[in-house]
């Protein structure tokens, strides 16, 4: 039995009101009337689906929404660090929490040749805003490989490198998982236990399964290296493993330069594919090149490698989300066609990245004065907080607080693993004010010279006291 | 002002500002607190946000997606691994919409579909619907509980003002919708390469608009951390300006006047030449392309004899033409057209 008419948009004649036609002009004077309208056509129609009841009815306020059912997702750990440490009202309190440079007054740093290579962009009215490439800045692209991996690089020479722009380390990382995920035989990816919060995430939704290889040695706060050759040697032939290039996060622990070379060699010896992630370049030791060395060795040896970089820390360029994949192949033909493929994966994700801070980078690499410049402010991070380090190490010395402190001198990097477990972090935190992540992880460049003693005495109390 | 890291969701200022664009500046899910947002990289990051967002907390769901659109669409859907149908818009013969079609389309969908909808200037096709269609397709997309996502690439660039250009989703949002929206500064700010968008989902209430906030925090982490800083703060200091603002308003006026004097121009230029064909559909259309109704034979005749470069579907983009060239251009399409 067919009803009167068909549909609002289908011209009929319905016996009780107008309809509206597909073209003309609209009978409803308001949104009121167009509801009574379409309540009433409502009711008199067959053909309303069993599935538009009361919650699609045009009449209700509004329908349920789709996704009524999402629940609140989980605070980000080491963010929800910051978010307590500001609603803490003590004069006293620390924010050792977040892996973000601080200077001795604990203010944020812009870098001085920041500033400046900002400024001339800023200045030059000939630049305009326009997309980059898929592939980002070329001219940055070019100096960030030539940076980690050395201007004399053959691999570089030999056109066996393909570098893309992406948003900072964790865009560098997202999108080598992505195309490791699509185009590589293995989809496991090997991360050390522990490691960033952020990386099993970013390599589980990039596609890749996520496996552990042991790495820090909560007895010597020091490298498990036995542990981590039988992890590695154990993985299947071909597995992806992920390597922090220097200043592991979180616990400051690297393997020595002949811990890196067997390392090189059991993973040359298994065809296990390198994923270096490199955020702290300089940061870690003062020294570019030396900071670079890992990298560079199995670079060296013809292999093939993933490189994560991010210029967040080691040029202050946090927010402005610059970074670089790059990925060193066989041949310059597999590298052009990977690079294809690349593109094809940040597309869909973003179509192009973010022009400001790569230019940036670009400005200071290629001028050799902003280049020195560079490395003389980024020396001066490094050496702050190894400073920083020193002075704690002294202090708990000369406080004759119980356990061996060394680990604190010989970690490297932002990023302290102090040792200390969450009840003796949680206590720190409600005594003394001392904001930090319940792994016992403490960030040195959130330290300074007037702090240290605060510190001492939390670390002090909390060792004597909690157990 | 500092580089310091911002937070997942991004500037709460940029945000702030630009939910005020598409929902009014005064609108009551702003004061309510509704509106779930995230800053994004630009309008491609925010679909992408949303088809991951759409893929996990509505695994079973289905996007629809109009013929034709921005072929990245296609692109950013099937990344996230959502199923695509599409749904009939452009109309060849008319040049115009398919009205009856989307209609036809609309109905026929499952219940509780998803339509990607083009709130302004369509792209590639510059064919919007007229209001009382809208209001239609309102009509029909709330019948069957569908969601609507509009793609807003284009707001004050099409007509040249904003509120206009919002017109489709104020009145999706006075149906009682509850819509999702990506909007980008990409063209009406000119802040191409800065990347700067937004994704917006509006929720029941304030406390719906946390959770889906959070959990589009949830993919935006393992993606790239948190957005950039630089473009929204030039977006936030502009709007935030009364003055900056409205030199921003006359601006994209102008950017979409001269666009709107190109067609006009252009189609005057074709009728004097004597064309034989209706160019009516080079005013009708909107925003920065126009769908030309040219063959891939014609197109690359263009190419070829007068070295003129558009794509083989015969979208030409208005921006690209200007009183220097209209006279040429249109010399050349009448020379391939005339004998159509």
């Amino acid at each position: 039995m067919s009803p009167q008419f068909t549909s609002p948009g289908a011209h009929s004649s319905s016996p009780t009101f107008s309809s509206s036609s597909s073209s003309s002009s609209s009978s409803f004077s308001s949104a009121s009337d167009r509801r009574l309208n379409a309540l009433v056509r409502h009711l008199a129609t067959e053909e309303s689906s069993p599935m538009d009841s009361i919650s699609a009815s045009p009449t209700s306020a509004h329908a349920d929404s789709v996704f009524a059912h999402v629940v609140r997702g989980p605070e980000d750990p080491i963010l929800g660090v910051t978010v307590a440490y500001n609603k803490d009202h003590s004069p006293h309190k620390l924010n050792l929490g977040v892996g973000a440079y601080r200077t001795e007054e604990g203010k944020p740093l812009v870098l001085n040749v920041v500033r400046k290579a900002e400024q001339n962009l800023v200045n030059d009215m000939s630049r305009v805003k326009e997309y980059l490439p898929i592939v980002g800045l070329a001219d940055f692209n070019k100096l960030s490989a030539r940076l980690i991996l050395g201007a004399d690089s053959p691999a570089i020479q030999e056109n066996r490198v393909t570098t893309v722009q992406c948003l900072s380390g964790t865009g560098s990382l997202r999108v080598g998982g992505e195309f490791l995920a699509r185009h590589y035989h293995e989809r496991t990816i090997y991360i050390p236990q522990p490691t960033w919060g952020n990386h099993t995430k970013v390599f589980t939704l990039a596609g890749l399964s996520v496996k552990t290889y042991r790495y820090y040695d909560p007895a010597t706060r020091g490298l498990n290296f036995q542990g981590l050759l039988e992890d590695l040697g154990s993985a299947p032939a071909g597995a992806v493993v992920l390597l922090h290039a220097c200043a592991h996060n979180p616990t400051g622990v690297d393997p020595t330069l002949e811990q890196w070379e067997q390392i090189r060699q059991l993973m040359r010896s298994r065809a296990l594919l390198p994923f270096f992630d490199s955020a702290y370049q300089g940061f870690a030791s003062g020294s570019l090149d030396a900071d670079a060395q890992s990298v560079r060795r199995f670079a060296a040896d013809g292999g093939e490698l993933l490189l994560a970089q991010s210029y967040a820390k080691n040029m202050g360029l946090y927010g402005e989300r610059v970074g670089a994949l790059s990925i060193v192949l066989k041949t310059a033909e597999v590298a052009s066609k990977v690079e294809s493929q690349l593109k094809l994966v940040i597309r869909p994700m973003y179509s192009n990245p973010p022009i400001h801070g790569a230019s940036i980078v670009a400005t200071i690499l290629k001028d050799r004065d902003l280049f020195n410049e560079w490395t003389i402010e980024l020396k001066a991070m490094a050496d702050r907080i190894i400073s920083m380090r020193h002075q704690l190490f002294d202090s708990l010395r000369a406080k004759g607080t119980p356990g061996d402190w060394s680990h604190i001198i010989k970690q490297i990097g932002m990023f302290t693993f102090t040792g200390l477990n969450p009840e003796q972090v949680a206590f720190m935190t409600k005594e003394y004010h001392i904001y930090m992540t319940s792994d016992g992880r403490i960030s040195m460049a959130g330290l300074s010279s007037r702090t240290v003693p605060h510190l001492t005495e939390a670390i002090h109390a909390a060792v004597t006291r909690v157990a | 002002m500092n580089m310091e890291y911002l937070p997942m969701g991004g500037s709460v200022k940029m945000v702030e500002e630009t939910l005020k664009l598409a929902y009014g500046e005064t609108s009551e899910f702003l004061k309510d607190k509704r509106i779930a947002t995230v800053q994004s990289l630009s309008g491609t990051g925010a679909c992408r946000l949303f088809a991951d967002f759409q893929k996990r907390f509505r695994p079973d769901s289905q996007i629809y997606i109009p013929v034709p659109t921005w072929a990245n669409h296609h692109n950013i859907w099937r990344d996230a691994q959502v199923p695509q149908r599409t749904y009939h818009y452009y109309h060849p013969e008319t040049k115009g919409l398919d009205f009856a079609g989307l209609i036809d389309d609309i109905k026929n969908a499952p219940s509780g579909s998803f339509f990607l909808l083009h709130a302004c200037a369509h792209n590639p096709t510059g064919v919007d619907p007229s209001e009382e269609q809208w209001k239609d397709i309102s009509y029909q997309i709330k019948g069957k509980g569908h969601f609507a996502f509009f793609d807003m690439a284009y707001q004050g660039f099409a007509s040249g003002d904003p509120e206009k250009d919002a017109k489709a989703i104020r009145i999706f949002l006075e149906d009682g919708h509850l819509i999702g929206i990506s909007q980008s500064y990409a063209k009406n700010m000119g802040l191409y390469g800065q990347r700067v968008g937004c994704l917006s989902l509006l929720c029941e209430d304030e406390k719906q608009a946390v959770a889906v906030k959070s959990q589009l925090q949830q993919l935006a982490r393992p993606m790239y951390s948190n957005p950039p800083v630089h473009g929204p703060l030039i977006v936030s200091t502009i709007l935030g300006d009364p003055d900056l603002k409205n030199l921003w308003l006359r601006e994209v006026k102008e950017m979409a006047d001269r666009i709107i004097g190109m067609r006009t121009a252009l189609r005057e230029n074709l009728e004097k030449l004597g064309s034989p064909l209706s160019w009516e559909h080079m005013t009708n259309q909107i925003g920065m392309f126009c769908y030309s109704g040219m063959t891939p034979e014609q197109v690359d005749r263009l190419t070829n004899e007068f070295h003129i470069y558009l794509t083989r579907n015969g979208r030409i983009s208005m921006a690209g033409v200007t009183t220097g060239n209209v006279a040429y251009l249109a010399n050349a399409i009448h020379e391939v057209t005339k004998s159509a």
